[in-house]
């Protein structure tokens, strides 16, 4: 297995995860089958007991075709729960063909009742990698993150870094001032501070809600580390934590951003978030783009134009213009 | 205001929009009094530029008078007449530091979509494609400038606007395409492409040392100018060999440089020619980089390919074999206009450098649409329009 994972190019990096060695023994099963289909069409008739003529070795040997490029497909991909997917609509064609043979009299209805119970099987085993390695690869290197995660909320985890021409101690003590925060973070309607610790966040949710919660500094090393947390009870589970680092040969400083967040509604939510446009990620990375340009330009860049990408590159009317400062483009 | 809009495939038209406004603290917004049209604009104009929208103001090369400035720029007030570099710049980021304007880190809203075709993303460009920042252009009555601090050069009222209008960009483009040579005594500069950014290729190439300069091209009158203006010796690749005369004219020893000063939309002749032109069409390569593979295989051993023009996206049949084994150099970038448009401002105050001959058209900014017409089909053996607001 592991010789024949390099063979075809993938990563063999500290072992795989259940559902990827699933999905790598189903596109070895779907290589072996295709190989006995594509070769030897007459003996894969009597086994699977449709009658055999050259219709039908036609048709044996194109699905064995068919089973080596899926089963190729899954191991280049590294395996991509697309392509176990593409096994499951061939699983689908492979029963349909084998319910045909069962009303054909000169088939053997025990062999072909066979088939349709292993074909089902196998058919099983494909949607269950394809569900399971799909939920995995959505969440950012898999593995080792899943194993942190806490409680059952569905969970989203992820790191973005971004340099800034500016010394750590500017950076950190523009960030460690959390009212400066929707300056740069789009989603943020405000940051109220409560105390040296606690502070209430308010956030713009899709179709024009908002949301708010709680947050207290659980680790403060002044221009080195700045983490936070939600506190106990709040509707919106999350943790965050940057870093501040001196960026080689006087280049300012890397700002390391490590964010985790329970979704409130779970997949739904998320799954809409994403229809809206929310892509968690993306506008973190967004967000610290304004950052870098607030801090090193002083202002946020904009075209001028109403509606960024959505409107033809003219000049806002006069009125309109005001209000786009500091707001930078829209995607 | 009036402004040059693209409204599709070959089709701009002069239409009425709302005038700019400080959006900013360090905007300024500046009345034009001349705008150009840039051989870039003609990509734009034929379509080859992505993340162009219908209504889109044009212009990247412009001069006029500040009218307005925002709280935050200093050293320029109202009244003043200033010429503006193409890239915006913000000249506080790692990349301004070290005088690479054009690829400001802060200037570019749309840096994201840069970055998924090109990894990482440069400045932004005024009326250059959403791609470069969606900015409004300078084809137009007004135009905002941003940064208006670090852009924006003074003009002494000695130097008119004719003489001072080609530092918004092709001057420094054809100078940065040379400097980026490395030209030494005894060099022979090959120069692709006569139009305005060529001649002044070719024009730097001998303030900067050049012992020959040899220019290429296929239109006459742009042949005579470089001939005659800018005084280099000239092929007509439809009637010659190029390879094969450039090697003689430097007995065996190929051009030191060779500058690329054509980009994405090269004429080719033959065969060539119509397989980049339906893979194009195909949308299998993006650039037609005949004159860039010319280069390449032209330059002598251990020479410098500079390329000044202007490429989008993929290339196809890059002689690489060629570029590797003969240790050659190649050397590239948008124009980081901000840093030569004071030496070259001093040059044209001495005389060194007259900018003016290039004109061959003045119009009026309403005769835009068939300005660009004019210069895309060269007729009227036109070189460089100038459009007054």
């Amino acid at each position: 297995m592991r010789h024949a994972q390099a063979a075809y190019g993938s990563e063999v990096t500290g072992g795989r995860t259940p559902e990827e060695r699933l999905a790598i023994g189903l596109g070895w099963f779907s290589i072996g089958l295709g190989l006995a289909e594509a070769a030897a069409p007459g003996a894969m008739a009597q086994l699977v007991g449709v009658r055999d003529n050259e219709r039908t070795r036609g048709l044996l040997q194109a699905f064995g075709v068919r089973e080596i490029a899926s089963g190729v497909a899954i191991l280049r991909s590294n395996p991509d729960p697309e392509w176990l997917w593409a096994r499951v609509a061939g699983d689908a064609l492979d029963l349909a063909a084998l319910a045909r043979a069962l009303d054909d009299r000169r088939s053997d209805r025990q062999r072909v009742l066979m088939s349709i119970a292993a074909v089902g099987g196998a058919a099983a085993a494909d949607v269950y990698a394809a569900i399971a390695l799909g939920r995995a690869r959505r969440e950012p290197a898999a593995a080792g993150r899943r194993a942190r995660r806490r409680g059952r909320g569905e969970g989203i985890r992820f790191t973005k870094s971004f340099t800034i021409n500016r010394q750590p101690d500017v950076v950190y003590g523009f960030w460690r001032k959390l009212e400066n925060l929707p300056r740069f973070m789009r989603h943020l309607a405000s940051v109220e501070v409560i105390d040296e610790r606690r502070s209430r966040w308010r956030a713009r949710a899709p179709a024009g809600m908002t949301v708010s919660w709680e947050a207290e500094i659980v680790e403060d090393q002044p221009n080195e580390r700045l983490a936070w947390r939600s506190t106990e009870g709040s509707t919106i589970r999350n943790r965050g934590s940057v870093r501040f680092v001196p960026a080689p040969g006087a280049r300012g400083t890397e700002i390391h951003v490590d964010l985790e967040y329970a979704v409130p509604g779970g997949r739904v939510a998320s799954l809409l978030a994403k229809l809206f446009g929310e892509e968690p990620e993306q506008q973190v990375a967004d967000d610290l783009r304004r950052l870098k340009q607030l801090l090193e330009a002083g202002e946020i860049a904009s075209s001028g134009t109403p509606a960024g990408l959505r409107s033809p590159a003219q000049p806002a009317p006069r009125g309109e213009a005001a209000r786009l400062a500091g707001k930078g483009e829209r995607r | 205001m009036k402004a040059t809009c693209w409204m599709g495939k070959q089709h701009v038209e002069v239409v009425d929009v709302p005038d700019p406004a400080i959006v900013n603290p360090r905007d300024a917004i500046v009345r034009i009094t001349s705008t150009a049209i840039c051989g870039s604009d003609l990509h734009l104009y034929n379509g080859f530029v992505p993340t162009m929208h219908r209504g889109d103001v044009l212009g990247h090369e412009f001069m006029g008078e500040v009218v307005e400035v925002g709280p935050d720029v200093h050293g320029l007030q109202p009244g003043d007449r200033v010429v503006v570099p193409f890239p915006i710049a913000c000249g506080r980021c790692h990349m301004c530091e070290k005088e690479l304007f054009s690829l400001c880190e802060n200037s570019n809203p749309n840096a994201w979509m840069a970055e998924k075709l090109w990894g990482y993303s440069p400045a932004g460009i005024f009326g250059y494609s959403h791609l470069t920042g969606g900015y409004p252009g300078g084809q137009a009555e007004f135009v905002r400038v941003p940064f208006a601090d670090v852009g924006p050069l003074k003009v002494p009222e000695g130097v008119s606007d004719e003489q001072a209008l080609f530092l918004s960009d092709i001057l420094p483009t054809g100078y940065m395409a040379a400097e980026q040579a490395d030209i030494e005594p005894g060099d022979v500069v090959a120069v692709w492409g006569c139009g305005p950014v060529g001649q002044f290729a070719i024009a730097s190439a001998y303030l900067l040392g050049a012992e020959r300069v040899i220019a290429i091209d296929r239109v006459p009158y742009r042949l005579q100018v470089a001939r005659e203006r800018a005084k280099a010796e000239t092929i007509d690749y439809e009637e010659a060999d190029v390879y094969d005369t450039l090697r003689e004219m430097t007995a065996g020893r190929g051009p030191d440089a060779c500058i690329d000063a054509v980009g994405m939309e090269a004429h080719a002749p033959g065969i060539v020619g119509a397989y980049d032109r339906v893979k194009q069409a195909a949308m299998l390569e993006s650039d037609r980089p005949n004159a860039l593979r010319e280069a390449i295989m032209c330059c002598g051993n251990g020479g410098t390919v500079s390329v000044a023009g202007v490429y989008g996206g993929f290339v196809d049949k890059f002689p690489m074999g060629s570029f590797m084994n003969r240790s050659l150099t190649m050397r590239s970038g948008q124009t980081h206009v901000h840093r030569y448009m004071r030496p070259l401002l001093e040059r044209i105050e001495k005389g060194e450098i007259d900018p003016t001959f290039i004109i061959t058209h003045r119009a009026r900014l309403e005769d835009a649409p068939r300005m660009y017409d004019t210069f895309l089909n060269k007729e009227d053996e036109c070189l460089k329009v100038v459009l007054s607001a």
